[in-house]
């Protein structure tokens, strides 16, 4: 028999429908909980990123030499099945379109819930949401802005006259040693921290990862990631500054190029 | 122990849905604060009628925190500043002698105001109708204890059905989201084997219905602090958890 299910007559929809249904599964991507999945899981890829780039980092602390060796051994990566830097590349680009899902989607989730949000002109408090939890559209821009500084500095060397290519320890003291540098990635980083910290608990819940058994771990674990990458990203700028890190204006690939040209003189 | 306060409320005051609404200062003196939120309201309304004035208009029904009729944002929290109690269940004696409150609708784009503190919730109707339902025979009721379900889920169930819909959680969240309705609605009946026929038909067609009126959660936690019935944000993630299965399991029925 028949069934006439007429629909609830509503206000007006804040969100239309999309233009055209895209065939599974980007069609998760077309809905609200599926843009929080790629976030959640874009999330995790960025955040994998940081880690390692922060440990990596840590070869500053062992000498010009180690850390230059250490970002020549990225480059190899691979090198028994592929030619040189295509792992590397590989991963650059999966990084790449992480990043830009990861922006894409809290871009479009955001336009979503302002069109859906009304402002009380009386004030309201807010007991639950954190700092983090409310400056998530603020740090993000923070960071991507960073980031863009960040490769332009010590990757492309734009705004560095002494840029030498592949000498990072050259490049890191002699950027930070500059005030405003240091304060800028002080800044950024803790913005990073502070991300971190909502975006580790949220991806839990945006992915369905819950459990009784381990709910009560998720704010520890979202606290210890970012305070350790607080703690590692931002003792790079304080121990350039403090003079711990620093070159005295020589560098090693430098030499290590003029002493390989010298022994062919010979 | 009954006393007595002096109140000044600030009201929101809207003539229809495309008026232009205000904040209107009332004195509210001599309120027993064993009177509930809405017996003050009350009393100022009956003050209203003898002077003459309209009265404020907002909703209520059961006054026992059971039918999701009333809501109200109270100093900027939804209900109020009691913690899983609806605005009926709220008591004067939260408040001191003297103390300004702000009362005001809740507001999202998906709840316009109606009149006054009143406003539209349909759009929560549609997520039901989406899919708020299970197919059961018709005929005599069907035996106790027929379907076995263990305590803990039944227990669990039942957490997520004590949503009583007043949309409390829309209107203290940031993003005017109202997963923590929706994912109530959706795992009271997947949590439970009656459900299980519909399940991935309703999870896909209630959150979806559910993003079309409301914006996206970014997990604040702020709907379960203002909840009444303190349901849990975990059935959010379950729920997110189910929407993904149910894009996969839903793709392969054809027809």
């Amino acid at each position: 028999m028949a069934q006439a299910i007429t629909r609830v007559s509503t206000p007006p929809p804040v969100r239309s429908a999309p233009r055209a249904r895209l065939p599974w599964p980007l069609n998760i991507y077309q809905t609200a909980v599926g843009k929080k999945w790629v976030m959640g899981l874009t999330g995790i890829a960025l955040l994998g990123f940081i880690v390692v780039h922060m440990i990596g980092n840590l070869h500053l602390y062992e000498g010009p030499l180690e850390i230059h060796e250490y970002a020549e051994t990225l480059r190899d990566l691979g090198t028994k099945l592929l030619p040189r830097t295509w792992l590397l590349w590989a991963m650059r680009i999966g990084l790449i379109i992480a990043f830009a899902l990861h922006i894409h989607s809290a871009y479009s989730l955001s336009r979503m819930s302002i069109a859906a949000d009304q402002r009380y002109p009386g004030g309201r408090n807010y007991i639950a949401a954190n700092f983090a939890s409310r400056t998530m559209r603020w740090t993000g821009p923070i960071i991507g802005l960073y980031l863009f500084y960040h490769l332009a500095d010590l990757t492309w060397g734009w705004f560095n006259p002494d840029f030498v290519r592949g000498d990072p320890y050259h490049n890191v003291s002699e950027s930070l040693s500059s005030i405003p540098v240091a304060i800028l990635y002080i800044v950024a980083n803790t913005a990073l921290a502070v991300h971190i910290f909502h975006g580790t608990w949220s991806m839990f819940q945006s992915l369905g990862l819950n459990s009784p058994r381990y709910n009560h771990l998720r704010r520890y674990l979202a606290a210890g990631l970012a305070g350790i990458i607080l703690v590692g990203n931002l003792s790079f700028p304080i121990f350039v500054q403090a003079g711990v890190i620093d070159d005295n204006g020589r560098s090693i690939v430098e030499e290590l190029q003029h002493g390989a040209a010298e022994g062919e003189d010979h | 122990m009954s006393a007595e306060i002096n109140l000044t409320l600030k009201v929101w005051r809207q003539d229809g849905p495309s008026a232009e609404g205000r904040f209107v200062t009332y004195e509210a003196d001599g309120i027993s604060t064993d009177a509930s939120f809405l017996e003050m309201l009350d009393i100022v309304n009956e003050r209203l009628i003898e002077a003459g004035e309209e009265p404020i208009v907002f909703e209520s029904d059961c006054r026992e925190g059971i039918c999701g009729t009333c809501g109200l944002m109270i100093n900027g929290q939804a209900h109020g500043p009691q913690k899983g109690t609806a605005t009926c269940q709220l008591h004067m004696r939260s408040f001191s002698d003297g103390d300004h409150i702000v009362i005001e609708p809740w507001r999202a784009t998906s709840f316009p105001v109606l009149r006054d503190l009143a406003v539209d919730r349909r759009a929560m109707d549609a997520i039901v109708a989406a899919g708020g339902y299970i197919s059961v025979n018709t005929g005599a009721a069907p035996d106790a204890n027929l379907t076995p379900v263990p305590k803990e889920t039944a227990d669990t169930a039942f957490d997520a059905a004590a949503c009583i819909g007043c949309g409390a959680c829309v209107a203290a969240c940031p993003n005017s989201a109202a997963q923590l309705f929706a994912a109530a609605k959706v795992q009271h009946l997947n949590l439970l084997p009656q459900g299980q026929a519909e399940r991935w038909a309703r999870t896909e067609a209630m959150v979806e219905t559910m993003e079309e009126f409301f914006g996206s959660c970014t997990n604040h936690g702020e709907c379960e602090e203002a909840c009444p019935k303190e349901i849990p944000i975990d059935f959010i993630a379950w729920t997110n958890r189910d929407y993904i299965k149910a894009k996969v399991k839903n793709r392969k029925l054809v027809g």
